[in-house]
């Protein structure tokens, strides 16, 4: 019986749990597992789209802006970094951590605006969300995205303003570090597949 | 880390530091408890049942009556007739299974098996409840405005759904398609609180083996669901563009293409199953062996393959397509698939049996549930190889042979299962025993007429009876006296089952106010709720004395010992 695992005879007391990942950090993890399902589902109507359609993008409707969308992703990537940077020096210093913080959100916003300009362009260049499949995929593809990332911009506001008040906890930081790099790090996947192919 | 300088008193949502009794209004209308948040789910799950039910009710009465006027309901009209069949559909999947079996049973149950004082987001947990109320407002909305509710069937497969000329419906279909969206909204944010309450909360010396089986299967069921709802969500978003703003995503004139909503739904509709079966048969589990007083049989086995089943489900989906134009070769692997993901069930249902070969079996209600559960379901698994294979669906698909094998999967999930729970749970719940006799009355009145409904579908079914018609007297063939008396069979065994349905009832409430007192561990059971009182109070153990774990969920009749049970809280 004592080869039971189950079946502890000699019983040290019981200690408690470490837990591998903070609450916040696991929530925020699990939730982006379903945002990349998301997505996933997204990018696969998308591929099934284009390869039952001969000409893709249909020729004749606005090209989407590809060499501009380029630098703004290095925009979005380098906000993402700064991100990163912010997260070391809040172990270290909390209040170091302000200023990258803000460099982070203010290139997370430009990406935005960005992208918002882009779009006003593309409208009225005659693109409209009912002008093709490819054009509505490529609204709402981008604009879920837009939505994640203007989410996103206010968890960083948020982050600011807790940094400030001193109430921004090492765990509640990295949970929402974990959410800004998904947002980022998904994007050049959707401008590989919305806009390269 | 130790240098670290973290501010204190974060915006962390830990219910810690209250542990007094809230005020009326905190505790039962907007409570951060999780069993009250269970209550509420379990409440409301129970008023949208009665919809469910009083919609089958209608619409089986015009099919064996064409034509009657429906008591309390009046004539089915066939939109009528088509939002009724689509609306009970979604109801007992979205709004009965789900938020009863994995919130209500979910929320109570895993604090509680785990050693936990509460959720680990009690904020977040009682978002997830107000979510799903606002699901409910829209639904029943969506019933009230003009055009009626949505008669797409809960597929909701466009054009049908997609175009205002077939749906008849505009906004009836895009309430319908908001509320679902809603609703999944709020089981995601529930989900996201059960995996990390099952992994960070843990009561000290619990190990992963140390966890009740319920537990797991609620937790593998909330991965499953979370994994499988993006793919339906990004379809939800695509068709409701379709319906309101002239994109033509599933428009082939638009260049779109109506069978991705197919596979957009079905990704999440084929695990969906599975992610209501899992936590069912995590409830079986621990009926049986508290009521046949022995340890489960096989436990490292059953997890397995609930992750095993989990995983498969995720590979089957297009069998629900056999017949939608996809190739024929992938048709041949979803065969494949579909038949493989029987092993690892049948070998849940064997290690079942297994557990209880040689015990000490009592049959109490409870265990009466969980004994049918494995009896009717299996019914339901069996008839599932056939349709998964692709030469035999050609034939059953759209009949009324599919409709009586999911019904054989459904029915003993969403309500044998939940029978089972309540029936072996509500001791803790309120604090009162439920009443034996009137529980056993309502169990056979159940059972006998589950297959009384059941197997004439299988009959009609394989007789040919196509499932979406509102008349068969239009359909001479389909219209035979021997086809129709069964149909009068099926929907008079089903007035018998509704008016069983009013003992549990009657049952529920007056148990819960004037049952016997219940002692805190009545069925000489080992996990841990049974050792705090019944009903369990705020914090549900007091904090000095939080429980400590020393073995395995199922130390049943150990040799050697006094009593036949050994809770997993005992040192020795």
């Amino acid at each position: 019986m004592a080869t039971d695992p189950n079946l502890r005879l000699v019983h040290p007391p019981p200690r408690q749990l470490r837990r591998a990942v903070p609450d916040q950090v696991l929530g925020v993890m699990i939730f982006i597992l379903t945002e990349i399902m998301l997505f996933a589902g997204f990018i696969s109507a998308f591929a099934i789209a284009r390869s039952s359609n001969d000409a893709w993008p249909p020729p004749n409707q606005p090209l989407l802006p590809v060499q501009e969308t380029a630098l703004n992703t290095l925009a979005l990537l380098l906000s993402g970094a700064v991100l990163s940077y912010a997260g070391r020096r809040f172990a270290s210093d909390p209040r170091a951590a302000l200023r990258p913080m803000i460099v982070s959100m203010l290139l997370g916003a430009f990406f935005v605006v960005f992208q918002g300009v882009e779009w006003v362009s593309l409208l009225s260049d005659g693109l409209g969300l009912t002008t093709s499949t490819h054009a509505s995929f490529f609204y709402v593809i981008v604009g879920a995205h837009a939505l994640h990332a203007l989410g996103g911009l206010g968890v960083l506001v948020a982050l600011v303003a807790w940094l400030r008040a001193g109430t921004l906890t090492a765990d509640g930081f990295w949970a929402a570090r974990l959410f800004w790099y998904f947002v980022v790090l998904l994007w050049p996947v959707l401008y590989w597949q919305v806009y390269l192919r | 880390m130790s240098s670290q300088p973290t501010v204190e008193h974060g915006h962390e949502e830990h219910g810690h530091e209250h542990h007094h009794e809230p005020a009326f209004i905190e505790k039962y209308i907007f409570p951060l408890d999780h069993k009250y948040i269970a209550m509420q789910y379990l409440l409301t799950g129970m008023f949208m049942a009665v919809f469910g039910g009083f919609f089958v009710y209608a619409f089986r009465l015009q099919l064996a009556f064409p034509g009657i006027s429906v008591p309390l309901y009046g004539t089915v009209s066939p939109t009528e007739y088509n939002a009724l069949v689509t609306n009970h559909g979604s109801v007992m999947i979205f709004w009965v299974a789900m938020p009863v079996l994995i919130a209500a049973f979910g929320n109570f149950l895993i604090p509680l098996m785990i050693g936990a004082d509460d959720m680990v987001f009690p904020k977040l947990n009682r978002l997830s409840y107000q979510i799903f109320l606002a699901s409910v407002v829209v639904l029943i909305v969506s019933w009230l405005v003009p055009g009626g509710g949505f008669g797409g069937a809960w597929t909701a497969y466009p054009p049908l759904s997609a175009k205002a000329q077939y749906s008849l419906t505009p906004l009836g279909s895009t309430l319908w398609l908001v509320a679902v969206a809603l609703e999944f909204v709020a089981f995601l944010i529930g989900g996201i609180n059960f995996i990390t309450t099952a992994m960070n909360s843990r009561a000290p010396g619990m190990g992963a083996k140390d966890v009740p089986m319920v537990v797991w299967m609620i937790c593998i069921a909330s991965i499953m669901f979370m994994a499988s709802v993006g793919p339906l969500i990004a379809g939800a978003v695509m068709l409701l563009f379709d319906q309101n703003l002239g994109t033509g995503f599933f428009d082939p004139d638009k260049g779109g293409d109506p069978i991705l909503w197919q596979h957009l739904f079905w990704f999440f509709g084929h695990p969906e199953v599975y992610v209501v079966l899992l936590p069912a048969t995590g409830i079986v589990a621990e009926i049986i062996t508290v009521f046949s007083r022995k340890k489960l049989f096989g436990y490292q086995t059953i997890l397995y393959t609930a992750i095993a089943t989990g995983v498969l489900s995720f590979f089957v989906w297009a069998h629900h397509q056999f017949v939608a134009g996809i190739d024929p070769r992938m048709a041949n692997v979803f065969t494949i698939t579909t038949v493989l993901i029987s092993i690892p069930i049948a070998e849940m249902m064997f290690l079942y049996i297994a557990t209880l070969y040689g015990g000490s079996i009592r049959f109490t209600t409870p265990m009466l549930w969980a004994l049918s559960f494995i009896a009717e379901f299996l019914i339901g698994g069996v008839t599932g190889i056939w349709l998964g294979a692709s030469g035999m669906d050609i034939y059953f698909h759209d009949t009324y042979f599919v409709i009586a094998h999911f019904h054989y999967t459904f029915f003993p999930i969403a309500f044998i299962g939940t029978f089972a729970a309540l029936s072996f749970w509500f001791p803790k719940m309120f604090g009162r025993m439920m009443d034996e006799t009137l529980g056993k009355i309502h169990f056979w009145g159940t059972i006998i007429a589950l297959n009384f409904i059941f197997i004439p579908l299988f009959v009609l079914g394989a007789a040919g009876q196509h499932r979406r018609i509102y008349n068969y007297n239009h359909y001479p063939e389909l219209s035979t006296p021997d086809l129709q008396s069964l149909r009068v069979l099926a929907t008079v065994s089903l007035l018998v089952l509704i008016a069983f349905q009013f003992v549990f009832l009657f049952n529920f409430f007056w148990s819960m106010f004037r049952g016997e007192k219940a002692p805190a561990n009545p069925w000489r059971s080992t996990t841990l709720e049974w050792t705090t009182p019944s009903p369990p109070g705020h914090g549900n153990w007091s904090p000095n004395d939080m429980p400590r774990v020393y073995r395995g969920p199922y130390e049943y009749s150990v040799p050697g010992r006094d009593e036949d049970y050994w809770p997993q809280n005992q040192p020795s």
